[in-house]
């Protein structure tokens, strides 16, 4: 079995927990690689752990580049490296930048792109995608027919499982090349200490019903008694109730989490697009007639500031 | 030279209707209402303001898709846009990404440009990549997601919100731009507008007027393959409580059955 290439992705020197997803897909394909990019000093951290996840070998670069221009530089280093160890594959975290690398590198490999997979699996003719595609309401299964496949993953697709291999550190030295744009300041978010929202088990969301800025509160305290992270659909987000990289949706964040509360959340297409996969559903909503319900395990048709503190007095209580 | 604009956006399937796969398991645009793609106003929006702002600019929207997506070139021009450029040819039926980025890029070349807007995903295909081929055919800088953009002294800058920071990026024009639905509400089209598109040019172009040939391009040309498609089964009807007092309780037991408690 070939190489398989996996691109780290990594915030505030620790590997995040689509990378080691994705080390897990890899294993079902061919051998994992990793390749860390950009890591600076927390490199030898991070290749530590992409080897106890089953990477035999760790490709690293760094260069002020990586910061300094947008997406190019990580283009650059990917088909590199990818070239030279004439990779089997390619897999990438679904994110926004994720996606643009992995599409810019297919077309320097002269390999077909798929993203947004949900499930990897080895078939006939290489790797056999499935894709999760209009709002969820269709499941695709497809593969790529020319080049070593290019395939983004969305996070939470499967479950990380270590599986100790060599991690041996390769230094790469990346000739820089095209025209990227400049970075010209960086403003890091400021963590809510909560769970990341595309990684977390637990997701609560509020919505529109929600009805103020303050009405978040008790969306967070029931996040906080279960461990979940907090979501917002594009109405709260809008009204300015909520930051923008919390708005779960088509033009948010896709979650794939366990369970997935909803209150004050009617259930439009294109929140619907960013939830649906979800394991366990769960909505308030006072009204009945809200489309939220077609698609939930356990629904509560009742006021969200009753209901939710009162679901987490119990929470807390069963928790002790 | 007045600036050149040049916004690409995609006729889709009305997301709010059925949506479905033809036979051959490509997007049944047929059977199913079209439109604009929501996303691809905002940045038919972006490019009016910098036009506006730029007091001489000229802008043209630019789609490649089947017959009836001159409705969403004629919406962008009813928004204000000056011309449009319509790529229709029955061999592109089932094109990739990669495909569709070449077809596009070769358009672009032809009709000349110097700033490139693009949405920052369709709401059909949802890859959100295309803008970053674009840049890479074309050799130029890629400035996308772009929450807040505008352009001057042939700099483009921009807010791009990323997931775990916002950076502020520039580049120098040419360039490839795409925003997000965060960059400002679409105008509505006015009546005027409305009556104004009707005048206004839409060049039609096919694969031989870009120089390409049938089998680089459709579903025999993807460097991808669909081999199943499948309908999600539908989730199983859940239980739906009214709260009468213990809506929150009853709830609570039900989590602590799923082992989530
Ligand atoms: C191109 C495009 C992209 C979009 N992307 C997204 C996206 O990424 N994410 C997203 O969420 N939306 C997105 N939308 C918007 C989407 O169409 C809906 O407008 C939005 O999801 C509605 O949010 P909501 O459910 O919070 O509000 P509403 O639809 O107004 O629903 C509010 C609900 O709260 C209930 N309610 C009110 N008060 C209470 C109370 N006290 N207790 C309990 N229930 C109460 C009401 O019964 C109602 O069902 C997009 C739209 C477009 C066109
Ligand atoms: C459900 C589904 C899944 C798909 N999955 C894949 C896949 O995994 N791999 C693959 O190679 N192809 C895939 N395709 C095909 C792909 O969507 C089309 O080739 C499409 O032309 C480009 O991708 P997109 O719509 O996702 O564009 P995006 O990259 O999401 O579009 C971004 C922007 O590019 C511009 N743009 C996009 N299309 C056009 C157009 N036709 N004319 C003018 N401007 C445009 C718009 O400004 C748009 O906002 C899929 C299609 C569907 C419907």
């Amino acid at each position: 079995m070939g190489e398989i290439l996996v691109l780290v992705d990594h915030a505030d020197g620790a590997v995040r927990k689509p990378a080691l997803e994705l080390l897990t897909l890899a294993r079902r394909i061919g051998e994992p690689s990793a390749v860390v990019l950009g890591a600076g000093s927390a490199a030898a951290e991070i290749a530590a752990k992409a080897g106890e996840y089953g990477a035999a070998k760790v490709y690293v670069a760094d260069g002020a580049e990586f910061a300094d221009l947008l997406v190019v530089p990580k283009v650059d280093a990917l088909t590199q490296i990818a070239k030279a160890a004439d990779a089997a594959a390619v897999l990438v975290t679904s994110s926004g930048e994720g996606k643009e690398i992995a599409a810019r590198v297919a077309l320097r490999l002269g390999s077909g792109i798929i993203t947004d997979a949900v499930d990897l699996e080895a078939g006939d003719g290489g790797p056999v995608a499935t894709q999760s595609v209009f709002a969820a309401s269709f499941q695709v299964k497809s593969k790529v027919t020319k080049g070593a496949p290019v395939i983004t993953v969305k996070p939470n697709s499967t479950s990380p499982e270590a599986a100790p291999a060599a991690g041996a550190v390769e230094n790469v030295t990346v000739e820089f090349t095209g025209k990227a744009a400049k970075v010209t300041s960086r403003t890091p978010r400021v963590s809510s200490g909560r769970p990341e929202l595309t990684e977390a088990a637990i997701v609560v969301s509020g919505g529109r019903g929600v009805g103020a800025k303050e009405g978040f509160g008790v969306v967070e305290e029931l996040a906080d008694a279960l461990g979940a992270a907090v979501g917002a659909s594009r109405a709260a987000v809008d009204a300015g109730w909520y930051p923008h990289t919390n708005q779960v949706g088509q033009t948010g964040k896709q979650v794939s989490p366990q369970l997935y509360v909803a209150a004050g959340i009617s259930g439009a297409i294109q929140h619907r697009a960013g939830m649906q996969t979800s394991k366990t559903i769960v909505a308030i909503n006072k009204d009945p007639e809200a489309p939220i319900f077609e698609l939930v395990d356990y629904g509560v048709v009742g006021d969200l500031f009753t209901v939710l503190p009162q679901l987490t007095g119990e929470v807390k209580a069963r928790k002790g | 030279m007045s600036l050149r604009i040049v916004v690409c956006v995609k006729y889709v399937p009305d997301a709010t209707g059925d949506r479905r796969f033809a036979d051959d398991t490509t997007t049944d645009r047929e059977g199913v209402d079209g439109l604009l793609s929501e996303l691809d106003e905002y940045g038919v929006e972006q490019a009016l303001r910098i036009a506006e702002a730029s007091g001489d600019a000229e802008v043209t929207v630019l789609t490649v898709g089947p017959d009836d997506a001159k409705d969403a070139l004629r919406k962008a021009l009813s928004m204000g846009a000056d011309k449009a450029v319509h790529v229709n040819d029955d061999d592109i039926h089932g094109t990739d990404v990669i495909g569709t980025s070449a077809i596009i890029a070769k358009a672009l070349d032809k009709v000349g440009y110097d700033l490139v807007v693009c949405g920052m995903a369709s709401t059909d295909g949802t890859m959100g990549v295309l803008p970053a081929l674009l840049a890479e055919r074309l050799g130029l800088p890629q400035v996308t997601l772009l929450s807040e953009v505008s352009v001057e002294g042939g700099v483009v800058k921009g807010r791009r919100d990323g997931d775990a920071a916002t950076e502020q990026v520039e580049a120098e024009l040419p360039a490839v731009v795409s925003v997000t639905d965060q960059s400002g509400e679409a105008r509505y089209p006015s009546f005027k507008g409305i009556m104004a598109a009707k005048k206004k040019p839409v060049q039609s172009l096919d694969l031989d007027d870009l120089d390409i040939e049938a089998d680089e391009v459709g579903l025999a040309g993807s460097w991808t393959a669909v081999e199943a498609v499948a309908a999600r089964p539908a989730r199983t009807a859940g239980t739906i409580v009214k709260d009468e007092g213990e809506g929150g309780k009853q709830l609570a037991t039900y989590l602590a059955e799923q082992k989530f408690i």
